[in-house]
């Protein structure tokens, strides 16, 4: 007896997982960036054959600051897929960078079966309830009809008002069973989620007749005008104010730094002409920043008699650190933009010539007789890369040097761990902003401590042949740590000697990356130039000097006032800030 | 001789409406803990709509950070709203059962003493009786001042809970 040839089956019901995917697909994800496991594999499963592309990683941590990467690169949210447990508790750091730094993203975690909740099933990890705190959203999906709903709303919340990571926890057996529902696109229900509205014109008319009459105006900028695109109109405002502007570190670009009216970073570590101007200024507006501890160490002392004026869309951000006469709140590019028909000019000149005198009195500098710096060798990327490079950092003092030497003109192309300090963000970031922009020249500078910390990323550009170009800055130490400890802790080195570094070429080497070497002041340039026209992926190891400092150094707790612009000869107090 | 209650300092109550679902208390707990925001009394329960429920929070701590707690949870995705109400505003109300064990000379005494506050016996069993007494909050703590002096044995208090008056959204 022959078998009956069973009919090709009729168009097949989809699971939890395929429907997942596919409502993916519809808001126009790109890739994936995730590392499988068991709990997660219906979801892997129904990844085959899609047009997402599966960015295997070597790390879940990896995975997060790519998917981070590439969301501040693109504007678009990033997709991290773990699986439960250990692969979903590797996703908590990158979550809190995503949340300190207001990034989109959205983390999919599996988890195990629903009847094994609560019993400490093998790889069951809390992961809502870990990540509570650190997330803008999360889920804990129970029915399998709830998934195309539940992706609805993430992608929703994650990019809309301040953006934020969402989290989304798949019980295996939600994402296998079947998808009986009707439609991949159902109706929200977050009726407690608000994207605040543009205020009234009356509002904005009575914010900017508060301009009038400043004579050392400050614009200061930060992340949030990068992430609502606002840029075009912040030049104009400033222009038409003939306003002087500062940016925070995540500010950076959003009104290029290039410009004349740029006084560059302020803060801890930044210029000592906007720090003089943060602390001169008779007015200052806030477009998008959240007045943190790295710029306002002590509110005290904050710009003491300035008209204090903030834009945000964040109400909760009005009043938490800085109490402002007058605050807008809302999406910044919409607020600038009715803002900059409504000023009117103000006159500055002797605000711009006394800036002007600091800018030539104490400009950022290095020097070039005692060996390679790592100002230096940042200082030459800039020139090399023309400032035109998206570059994104770890965390430590080759990040502030970036942020000091290489100048950004573009809020797109500058991608840093601020709110978090995250070791280990700068390369696989690096990687996601990559493959958001594949004809970008991508540049990871990182310091020899951060790189180790998620270097085995190495493997996935590798794989996928991306050219991003990796600039380890080598000074042996977790150098902003032994800074510290220099200056405040009596020279007493405690966790900081990155003894038994391996040699950064070979290891580039051994996973099939070219590598690049410099330690000498007059080669900087060439290997740079040849390192940046390489097609392919690239490691430059520079060796710098040991034991060099950052400043200008405003001491953590303190206020601009009590900026240190060079190395100071005296012993100083140990700081009352906490980092 | 006795003191006058003195109303505690600081204390604050907080209305919230929020998605009746599982995980938001954790949510609101979060939100006041990382603030070192200690909670005095909290009261869950439904509202008209099944969707929503109701939570009414008594606090200590700054008004600045008051704010902040009212902002954040504001912003939590599962809270429709959130706001602090005054006695200016708003109604105010909890429940207390109290146990008392008593004797036949001061049984009358304390019975007076219950109808003075609105209280009532709501049950006896052998020389124990359980009371109970709804009102404000000074209210309760004045008969829980005066039952102390006799042989109070537990107390249990529901907590406060707030609706605004007239038009106004709780």
């Amino acid at each position: 007896m022959t078998k009956n040839k069973k009919p090709i089956a009729p168009k097949k019901s989809l699971t939890g997982a395929e429907a997942l995917i596919k409502c993916l697909e519809s808001y126009g994800v790109e890739y994936v960036f995730g590392l499988s496991g068991g709990a997660a594999i219906p979801i892997f499963d129904a990844l085959v054959g899609s047009k997402i592309k599966l960015i295997l990683t070597r790390h879940e941590q990896g995975a997060t600051h790519m998917a981070d990467g590439y969301a501040r690169a693109t504007g678009k949210p990033g997709v991290v897929l773990v699986t439960s447990g250990p692969g979903a508790t590797n996703t908590v750091t990158g979550i809190l960078t995503a949340m300190m730094d207001s990034v989109p993203m959205i983390v999919l975690t599996g988890q195990t079966i629903r009847s094994m909740l609560g019993k400490d099933a093998f790889q069951e990890a809390d992961i809502s309830g870990i990540t509570m705190p650190i997330v803008k959203h999360s889920y804990l999906v129970k029915e399998t009809n709830d998934i195309p709903r539940v992706i609805k709303e993430a992608f929703h919340i994650t990019n809309t008002g301040r953006p934020g990571p969402v989290l989304i926890d798949l019980p295996k057996d939600v994402t296998s069973g079947p998808f009986t529902g009707e439609s991949l696109d159902p109706a929200m229900d977050i009726p407690g989620y608000h994207v605040p509205p543009k205020p009234s014109a009356t509002e904005i008319k009575k914010f900017a007749k508060l301009f009038k009459g400043a004579k050392k105006p400050l614009l200061l900028i930060g992340h949030g005008a990068v992430i609502s695109r606002a840029s075009k109109a912040i030049i104009a405002l400033a222009e038409k104010l003939n306003a002087p502007v500062t940016n925070t570190l995540l500010g950076k670009g959003s009104f290029p730094e290039t410009h004349k009216l740029s006084l560059g970073m302020l803060g801890m570590h930044g210029t000592a002409y906007a720090n003089k101007a943060l602390v001169n200024c008779d007015l200052i507006c806030s477009i998008g920043s959240r007045w943190d501890d790295r710029i306002n160490g002590n509110n005290d002392e904050f710009c003491i008699g300035a008209k204090k004026l903030h834009i945000d869309i964040d109400p909760a951000e009005i009043g938490k650190i800085v109490k402002p006469d007058a605050s807008l709140i809302g999406d910044a590019r919409q607020i600038v933009e009715e803002l900059v028909k409504l000023v009117e000019p103000l006159e500055t000149t002797e605000w711009q010539k006394e800036l002007n005198y600091y800018k030539k009195e104490f400009p950022l500098k290095y020097k070039t007789d005692k060996g390679l710096t790592a100002q230096q060798v940042l200082d030459e990327l800039y020139k090399v890369t023309k400032g035109d490079a998206i570059v994104t950092t770890d965390v430590g003092q080759h990040q502030m040097w970036a942020a000091q030497f290489y100048l950004t003109n573009d809020g797109d192309k500058w991608l840093s761990s601020g709110g978090a300090g995250t070791m280990g963000y700068g390369f696989p970031s690096a990687i996601g902003a990559q493959f958001g922009k594949p004809n970008e020249l991508v540049v990871a500078i990182v310091g020899d401590g951060g790189f180790q910390m998620t270097l085995c990323e190495l493997s996935t550009i590798f794989v996928h042949k991306l050219p991003v170009k990796i600039l380890v800055i080598d000074n042996k130490y977790l150098g902003m740590v032994r800074q510290w400890q220099e200056l405040f802790f009596d020279n007493r080195y405690s966790g900081v000697d990155l003894e038994g570094n391996p040699d950064f070429v070979k290891l580039a080497e051994a996973y099939g990356i070219k590598g690049f070497h410099v330690d000498k002041v007059e080669n900087v340039t060439k290997v740079l130039s040849e390192a940046m026209a390489y097609k392919g992926p690239a490691l430059i190891h520079a060796e710098v000097i040991k034991e060099d400092n950052v400043f200008p150094m405003v001491p953590a707790g303190k206020s601009a006032y009590h900026m240190i612009i060079e190395a100071p000869t005296t012993k100083l107090e140990k700081p009352t800030g906490s980092t | 001789m006795s003191t006058p209650i003195q109303p505690k300092k600081n204390v604050h109550t907080i209305s919230l409406l929020v998605a009746n679902k599982p995980g938001v208390l954790v949510r609101i707990a979060l939100m006041f803990a990382r603030r070192s925001y200690n909670i005095d009394s909290l009261v869950v329960s439904p509202s008209f709509n099944e969707k929503f429920s109701r939570m009414t929070i008594t606090a200590q701590g700054d008004l600045q950070t008051l704010e902040q707690i009212i902002k954040q949870a504001n912003k939590l995705i599962d809270v429709i709203h959130a706001s602090e109400h005054n006695n200016a505003d708003a109604v105010h109300n909890e429940l207390a059962l109290m146990k008392i064990k008593f004797t036949p000379a001061n049984k009358p005494i304390i019975l007076k003493l219950l109808k003075k506050s609105n209280a009532s016996v709501i049950d006896t069993t052998g020389n124990i009786m359980v009371i109970s007494q709804a009102g404000t909050t000074p209210e309760l703590d004045e008969l829980e001042a005066a039952l102390k002096k006799y042989h109070l044995i537990e107390m249990v208090r529901t907590g406060k809970v707030a609706m605004a008056r007239g038009h106004d959204e709780t």
